[in-house]
């Protein structure tokens, strides 16, 4: 039986799970911004991790097919998506109950029906739309949270409303959004992956149909395959993901990190730094890696390591989270938009102010201040996450300095405007010759060196 | 397993020296005994001992306010009176003890100062302090002794001259006065012959820790070793005495294999062996060794222990020459060796001392410490190519420790240290 390693790594703000095979390969990822505590967390990223983890053993033993025939591929994909919009369902579904049983709870008989009626008619016009954006144009590869996905478009929906509904509907929403959020459920996956391919199979098929009426769509290579062997596809697939379903994903060894690791049920050796952890994750994706930046929910790292991805030193902020993930998080509730859209709306900026303080409370008092003044959105927020990557950059001078190459880890390295001032910033204080890494697992790099220090431990 | 904490006949020795000298202090008045406030680093002792005059060390009060828990109302009090949140935190709890009484560890309360006896070394602060000092006990008269740095990484002759002038000018005078008594150099040369022994077994204890295990820990332990030294018994027979028993103690552990003895029992396996710097945190003092003592960490160095005087590169007193003796002794302090000799220090006790890591104990209120650590510190990883860590407290505002983020920084530490050992060890 093939052995997997584990890695988790319980941030303060997400919780993210690898799955890894004996070759340090990663099969499956996990992450939740659950606030519940630390075992449902836990659970809630495992739990994903091994959907996602057959998902990629079913691409790899289908290795030779998807070659040949590069559709397959896109079938798999649009499975996944579509497998996780029906978790996503489920979780909405529940959420509406909740809308409903909040209401109940918190206002008088007067006004219940009114607001169940409001927040009823939110649920069905942002549900069809967000189905849409699953199955046809790939929400579920956005690493969106359900959080960020609902709210987005809640506030929208609330916002067209009259101004007097504004606080009791959104008092509904903050009420009702955890309990769903921290709620476990363990899907089946062969029935969930079935009705997928249901869902899929309507899909194509209304594609072939649309293709004879509007000769004006245009189609990706792909599609134009699936549409024409979906059939043969669904077909020859149900049984291998029936195996795949079914197949015991055998975890041998796992190891926890982060800042909750403390909490978790295992043993000593079974726990690890996450310092040691986010440098061995970035040292096995990057072996060239000198020096380290990590920003995360509340901490942000300097780590320097050695040619064999060991640690010789580290810093880490101290007192004070201000410039960590949880900044921005702050700044985006202060604009009102979701945390997706903070980076891009600053890369947008023409004139970039500058922020002096670089505390989160007192940041906040200064972008109402920039604003009345007159100074654009775009501008301010471009201040704003320069300030974020200042703050790292010292923090890299206390570590020592950057060392070629650099890797930049953490939830925050998927924010593209300070990818854009860690890339500046480095290159101005450090040279041009400084190679920057950055991975599309950024924010798996702790959970990743957890599991690759699961697999050691194994060996032992 | 019982907790209570092994007394061995050196602990009951120190114990005893610290409660005579408080017993003293506290009828100074009535036995017409002279007292003199003065710093721990360039303590020159031996010179108010030769006027039998009694020592009262700020900082050594203030610590130990930090570790019987009155730190925090202390340092309250003196912020109330205008003490800003940055200042030395030992400068507040001491000016909060003042201000409350003076009542010293042992309960009994501490004379008011017949002198003020300024070494300055290496720290702007002390300046400061004793600026308040002076305010707060007016007329009482003060001598400076200012230590020149070694900024050219040594002592030159004019140095040791212009240290001797002023002992002969200003700070000798201002003790006649005060003591009513006439400098005595037989009586000094006398002293320093203890002291050079004193030093001589301070070398030899130190020295021990290159023993696998330790027998002791150089640092949580070592800020006890250094007490007698540190609170005015350089120069005496009891002092003499102590080290001398302390040593004996030692020698067996080392016969019998023994690790540390901490308040948690006897360290039982030496899992790793570390140079610290940086004074220690006082308010959390057995919570932060404990750590240590979870992870089988002995600390084989510290920089902490040299602040009273640096032995390591073969300075000893010449009774012969006592004066000058005294002012070499002040500009060899750790706080006034220039950072490359601080660098070199530390990097020679990494090496002789085989140790696995380095940690610098920052301290959040001392300029004087902290300054230059971080250079320090990356230096030695690059020219040692070890693993260094970091941690951030204060000397005696329990505010500044926070238990959690130590332990996760410390955590992180010592399984870097256990990875490499690992990797690196077959």
């Amino acid at each position: 039986m093939n052995k997997y390693y584990l890695g988790i790594d319980l941030g303060s703000t997400t919780s993210k799970a690898i799955i890894i095979d004996e070759n340090d390969k990663i099969i499956g990822r996990g992450i939740t911004n659950t606030r519940a505590n630390y075992l449902v967390a836990t659970e809630i990223a495992r739990l994903e991790a091994i959907y996602n983890a057959r998902f990629s053993l079913l691409k790899m033993k289908l290795e030779d097919e998807i070659e040949d025939n590069p559709e397959y591929k896109k079938y798999i994909d649009d499975v996944e998506s579509v497998f996780q919009y029906l978790q996503f369902k489920h979780r909405l579904d529940r959420l509406s109950v909740q809308f409903q049983d909040t209401i109940k709870s918190t206002f008088d008989d007067d006004k219940k029906e009114d607001l169940s009626a409001i927040v009823t008619k939110i649920v069905d016009t942002i549900s069809p739309k967000i189905r849409h954006e699953f199955i046809n144009s790939n929400l579920g590869s956005k690493n969106q949270f359900f959080r960020d996905i609902v709210s987005e478009r809640y506030n929208n929906e609330v916002n067209k409303l009259h101004k007097k509904y504004f606080d009791p509907i959104m008092l509904i929403y903050d009420k009702s959004i955890t309990p769903v959020e921290n709620e476990l459920t363990d899907f089946n996956f062969g029935k969930l992956v079935a009705k997928a391919m249901e869902i899929l199979d309507k899909k194509y098929s209304s594609l072939a149909d649309n293709e004879r009426t509007t000769s004006s769509l245009k189609f990706d290579r792909e599609i134009n395959l699936l549409k024409g062997s979906y059939k043969e596809i669904y077909n020859s697939f149900k049984d291998h993901i029936g195996f795949v379903a079914s197949m015991d994903i055998h975890i041998a060894d796992m190891v926890g990190t982060g800042y909750g690791r403390a909490l978790l049920p295992f043993p000593e050796k079974s726990i690890k730094s996450e310092i040691l952890c986010h440098a061995f994750g970035a040292h096995a994706i990057f072996p060239n890696t000198k020096t380290v930046l990590d920003i995360g929910g509340q901490d942000t790292k300097a780590i320097q390591v050695d040619r064999h991805g060991l640690v010789t030193s580290f810093h880490m902020n101290d007192r004070c989270a201000a410039g960590c993930g949880r900044y921005l998080g702050y700044i985006a509730d202060e604009f009102s938009i979701s945390l997706n859209e903070l980076g891009p709306l600053a890369l947008e900026a023409t004139n970039e102010v500058n922020i002096c303080s670089t505390c989160t409370v007192f940041a906040a008092a200064e972008i109402r201040e920039l604003l009345n003044i007159g100074r654009k959105r775009t501008d301010i927020l471009a201040g704003l996450h320069r300030a974020i990557v200042m703050r790292a950059m010292s923090l890299l001078a206390r570590s020592g300095g950057v060392r070629n190459e650099f890797t930049f880890t953490g939830g925050v390295a998927r924010n593209q405007a300070v990818l854009k001032y860690v890339s500046e910033l480095v290159h101005e204080n450090y040279g041009d010759d400084i190679t920057i890494n950055i991975h599309t697992d950024s924010i798996f790099m702790g959970a990743l060196g957890g599991a690759m220090f699961a697999r050691r431990n194994s060996k032992k | 397993m019982s907790k209570k904490v092994k007394k061995e006949k050196s602990m009951i020795i120190q114990k005893e020296m610290i409660a005579s000298l408080f017993k003293e202090l506290s009828t100074a008045k009535e036995t017409g005994k002279k007292v003199v406030y003065t710093f721990v680093p360039g303590n020159i002792s031996e010179l108010i001992r030769a006027f039998d005059m009694l020592p009262v060390y700020p900082e050594i009060n203030a610590l130990q306010s930090g570790m019987r828990k009155k730190s925090r109302d202390f340092i309250r009090d003196a912020e109330k009176i205008g003490h800003s949140e940055d200042v030395c935190t030992y400068v507040k709890c001491d000016v909060g003890m003042m201000i409350n009484g003076n009542i010293g560890p042992t309960g009994e309360k501490i004379p008011d100062p017949d002198l003020l006896l300024l070494s300055y070394t290496g720290c702007f602060t002390f300046m400061k302090w004793f600026e308040t000092l002076e305010r707060l006990y007016p007329g009482v008269p003060v001598a400076l002794l200012h230590t020149p740095y070694q900024e050219a990484q040594k002592i030159t002759p004019e140095m040791t001259e212009y240290m001797v002038k002023q002992l002969k000018e200003e700070v000798i005078p201002k003790m006649e006065k005060v003591s009513g008594k006439k400098y005595d150099e037989e009586k000094l040369k006398k002293i320093l012959v203890n002291t050079n022994k004193v030093e001589e077994y301070m070398v030899k204890i130190f020295e021990t820790t290159k023993n696998k295990p330790s027998p002791i820990d150089a640092y949580f332990a070592g800020v006890y070793y250094i007490g007698p030294i540190n609170i005015g018994f350089r120069g005496t027979e009891e002092a003499v005495h102590y080290y001398e028993e302390l040593y004996k103690e030692i020698l067996e552990r080392v016969e019998k294999g023994l690790g540390p003895i901490t308040p948690e029992g006897e360290m039982k396996e030496e899992k790793f062996r570390l140079v610290v710097e940086g004074p220690p945190n006082w308010t959390h003092f057995r919570e932060f060794w404990k750590i240590f003592y979870d992870m089988g960490a002995v600390i084989v160095a510290s920089s902490y222990t040299k602040v009273g005087g640096v032995y390591d590169n073969g300075f000893r007193v010449n009774p012969e020459k006592p004066l000058e003796s005294l002012a070499k002794y002040c500009m060899n302090c750790y706080t006034n060796l220039n950072l490359e000799q601080r660098v070199d220090l530390l990097s020679d006790c990494i090496t002789n001392y085989d140790a696995d890591g380095f940690l610098v104990n920052s301290i959040k209120s001392c300029n004087s410490f902290s300054a230059g650590q971080l250079m320090i510190m990356q230096q030695l990883e690059r020219k040692l190519e070890i693993p260094v860590g970091f941690v951030e407290s204060d000397l005696v505002d329990p505010r500044y420790f926070s238990y959690s983020n130590i332990k996760n920084r410390l955590e992180s530490f010592f399984q870097m240290l256990e990875q490499r050992k690992l990797i690196l060890g077959n």
